[in-house]
């Protein structure tokens, strides 16, 4: 049906697949700042935004369920931040201010390249089927590309806080680059462990998140556990790490409205704060993303159930299942059902927690986390040697 | 272009830098206000900063100044009761109600149990108004956003209920001199009384939001801590003195209005810490629908003003369309003012933020000779100096929401 496809030149696939991911993503990562307006209303029992509408729309039967979920506001809000003046204070590092921002969104879209959302059967030449992930870009290196990458965001804060050349930013701009660095240390120790085990002797010798859902998809009982039952303390430790590298309360210091006023992005206004704005969503999906894959078994809907097993006692009855499209959007839909859900988890954490102070951050993050994921990381490779040698058909 | 500015202290600074140069980082100074979200107002502080640790704070006020004592001089006693409104604009009812009784005060004037029932009640109601508003505010200092939103919902149903009294939800303009601006409407202290009944277990929830929460503690417990000493010779009055463990409170120290014969505890910190004057402001909400419950049960009938005090308390408007003397009376408490005796008198009440005290001068007649006001948050905020230094910038913000200031009646 879609072979067509496959003859243009893959140059073109890939910057046709890149852009399509980004156009999913980036009104996604919108979406979520009108979710945060209707979750945190639900929470404090209130209806939220709810009022606007198109008048050209409004005779249409039924659009006020959409109105009444806010979506017409998203797309206010958009239209305003795209149009309205965009000022460039004066004594700023005009070149500087002008680039934090974009500095932002690169990292943010990029790391989904390495994030597959799905996988479906491709039939090859030879008439057996193989899992194949829905990802851009199915390397090696993985994780640690996401990694690589996402670590950059942390500059176009510093440069933010930096070229406002205005105190609260700068202070913004300070916190941001101590608190993402510091805990980028136990974020990776926490998900050593993982590779540990997949990697263990006679393994392939991957960082792929790809293989990461597949070892979560095998049978057995450990086969088919997530990660999150094996690995509870990587899983803590790796979450609340998430937590502070995507801004979030009680970790979003460089932001505290509350002393810093705006932190990073004090000066920023209109399209340029808006793209601070959908950066940070973007983060947070795609990290929950990652910590779906790297816990909660990526597109597999229950532990020790996996998606492939399913869909191949399902083709049973009704072959068009294990067709690539309709095992393909399954296995999507199942993946952002998980992460959306984490979505609401940093909502709901957000509108309930208090903020932590700068310097409890720090200590939380050097004097607990790090001393935590260094014991697990320890105990792991003990465990898993242990394995190896006394109980290796386990 | 080098400048040659000498300042005063130039060698003294050139002095210590010289002594350890390779400890000498510059210090920057940050100005947090008037405009900033965490100083509720337009309080200014005037920060000077190493790294992020406070090394001096200066607190910069005067941004709200009205003039209000001055004003007072040029109108009746009656006129200034909106002014009152201003003072504490969280709770204009409890200045209206300690306005009166200091003015009552210089006329020597007692108003009926009934009159002062009421002002118990709507001075209390005022306190849970403002306490509710301070601990919403304290959240959103501290980062917890929802609590603030939970405590406006109840916000909204005592505005409710002062609209039904008062005919206005925020300024109230209740009192008169000798008495009120009208009763209580048929029914209110039925309201009143179910609104006490459903507020209790939902201050429970939204204190249990914060009073055990662990990121609260750490950012409230040990941070700007108040020694019982300190609060005293600072002239600290109110929850922030009583959170530092001085048992003082002018209901039980200097009853008024009534205040003698309900039964309340006073609820007394031991460490004088935020966490500590956000606990007293909690129970002190819990005794104030004490005491607003005590009210209701024993609701006195009878006059609802000093119905002797005719060249003081305006008679009613039937009476003044259909007598003479009333008319006579009405039209010369209008024009002229309550008529008043030569005298000094101060005043002063436990209102929400502290002891609101009125000096009030007269030279006879009716329009007061001197008017000074007691602004207890313009008290509260003269330690901010000592208790800032030394903290972080967010400690600051965590300090002055837990001193609960209200600009209005700092800069009056």
């Amino acid at each position: 049906m879609f072979d067509f496809y496959f003859d243009l030149p893959l140059w073109f696939r890939l910057v046709l697949q890149g852009t399509i991911v980004i156009l999913v993503l980036f009104p996604l990562a919108a979406a979520c700042s009108m979710a945060e307006r209707k979750i945190s209303a639900w929470i404090q029992g209130r209806p939220g935004p709810n009022r606007t509408i198109p008048p050209f729309l409004a005779w249409i039967p039924g659009i006020n369920i959409i109105r009444n979920l806010g979506l017409f506001q998203l797309a206010a809000d958009g239209g305003k931040f795209t149009f309205k003046e965009d000022p460039v204070p004066g004594n700023v590092n005009k070149f500087y201010f002008i680039l934090a921002p974009i500095l932002a969104m690169i990292p943010a879209l990029s790391t989904i390249s390495f994030v597959p959302f799905g996988a479906y059967f491709k039939t090859l030449a030879d008439g057996t089927r193989e899992l194949t992930p829905i990802i851009l870009a199915n390397t090696d290196v993985g994780l640690l590309a996401v990694f690589a990458v996402s670590s950059l965001g942390v500059y176009a804060l510093i440069l933010a806080g930096w070229a406002s050349n205005s105190k609260y930013p700068f202070l913004g701009g300070v916190r941001a680059s101590a608190q993402l660095i510091s805990y980028e240390l136990s974020m990776t120790l926490s998900i050593l462990p993982i590779f540990l085990w997949i990697n263990a002797p006679g393994g392939e010798g991957t960082l792929s998140l790809f293989n990461v859902v597949q070892t979560q998809s095998q049978v057995g009982f450990l086969g088919g556990m997530w990660y999150i039952f094996l690995m509870p303390v990587s899983a803590l430790v790796f979450l609340v790490a998430l937590f502070a590298e995507t801004n979030r309360q009680p970790f979003d210091m460089p932001e505290s409205e509350s002393d810093l006023v705006g932190g990073f992005h004090t000066e920023y206004g209109a399209f340029k704060w808006s793209l601070f704005f959908v950066a940070e969503y973007a983060h947070m999906i795609v990290g929950s993303g990652i910590f779906c894959l790297l816990f909660l078994g990526g597109w597999n809907p229950l532990p020790w159930v996996s998606l492939a097993d399913l869909v191949n006692f399902g083709a049973g009855f009704l072959p068009i299942i294990a067709a690539p499209l309709v095992m393909g959007l399954l296995a999507i839909t199942l993946f952002l059902l998980k992460v959306g859900f984490f979505i609401f988890f940093f909502m709901w954490v957000r509108w309930t927690l208090p903020r932590f102070r700068y310097d409890q951050v720090m200590n939380l993050g050097w004097k607990k986390l790090l001393p935590l994921s260094i014991a697990n990381l320890i105990f792991y490779a003990v465990a898993i040697a242990v394995k190896d040698l006394y109980f290796p058909n386990l | 272009m080098p400048t040659d500015y000498a300042f005063p202290d130039s060698a003294a600074k050139a002095a210590a830098a010289t002594e350890a140069p390779e400890f000498q980082t510059e210090k920057m100074s940050l100005a947090m206000g008037p405009s900033h979200p965490s100083t509720h107002g337009v309080l200014r502080l005037s920060l000077e900063l190493d790294g992020e640790m406070v090394t001096k704070c200066d607190p910069v006020l005067g941004y709200l100044h009205r003039g209000d004592e001055k004003i007072a001089e040029n109108m009746t006693y009656n006129q200034f009761v909106p002014y009152t409104d201003r003072l504490d604009y969280l709770a204009p009812l409890a200045n209206n109600a300690a306005y009166a009784i200091a003015v009552e005060k210089l006329a020597n004037l007692t108003v009926p149990p009934r009159c002062q029932a009421i002002r118990v009640i709507t001075s209390e109601m005022a306190r849970i108004s403002a306490h509710l508003l301070g601990l919403g505010a304290y959240g959103i200092d501290v980062g917890a956003w929802s609590v603030f939103l939970y405590t406006f919902t109840e916000r909204e149903k005592l505005y409710k209920l002062f609209e039904e009294l008062t005919g206005a939800r925020f300024t109230t303009s209740y009192s008169r001199i000798g008495g009120l601006a009208r009763d209580v409407p048929e029914g209110w202290n039925a309201n009143v009384d179910a609104f006490c009944d459903q507020f209790l277990p939902i201050l429970e929830e939204i204190l249990k939001l914060l009073t055990r929460n662990k990121i609260f503690m750490d950012r409230t417990i040990g941070v700007g801590v108040i020694s019982k000493e300190d609060a005293i010779s600072y002239g600290l009055t109110g929850p922030n003195l009583r959170g530092s463990g001085v048992d003082f409170d002018l209901r039980k120290a200097k009853p008024y209005s009534g205040y003698e014969q309900h039964d309340f505890d006073i609820p007394v910190g031991s460490k004088g810490d935020c966490y500590d004057r956000y606990l007293c402001r909690g129970e002190e909400m819990r005794q104030s629908v004490r005491i607003i419950k005590q009210a209701i049960k024993t609701f006195p009938g009878g006059d609802w003003y000093a119905k002797d005090a005719v060249r003081i308390f305006a008679p009613r408007k039937d009476k003044v369309l259909t007598s003479m003397e009333e008319l006579i009376n009405n039209f010369m408490i209008v024009t002229e003012g309550p008529q008043m005796p030569a005298g000094e008198v101060y005043f002063e009440a436990e209102n929400p933020k502290g002891a609101l005290g009125f000096f009030i001068v007269s030279k006879g007649g009716g329009v007061p000779y001197r008017m000074k006001i007691r602004g207890p948050s313009f008290c509260n905020l003269s330690i901010l100096p000592k208790v800032c230094q030394g903290n972080l910038v967010s400690d600051v913000v965590s300090i002055l929401g837990s001193l609960d200031f209200v600009m209005g009646e700092c800069d009056r």
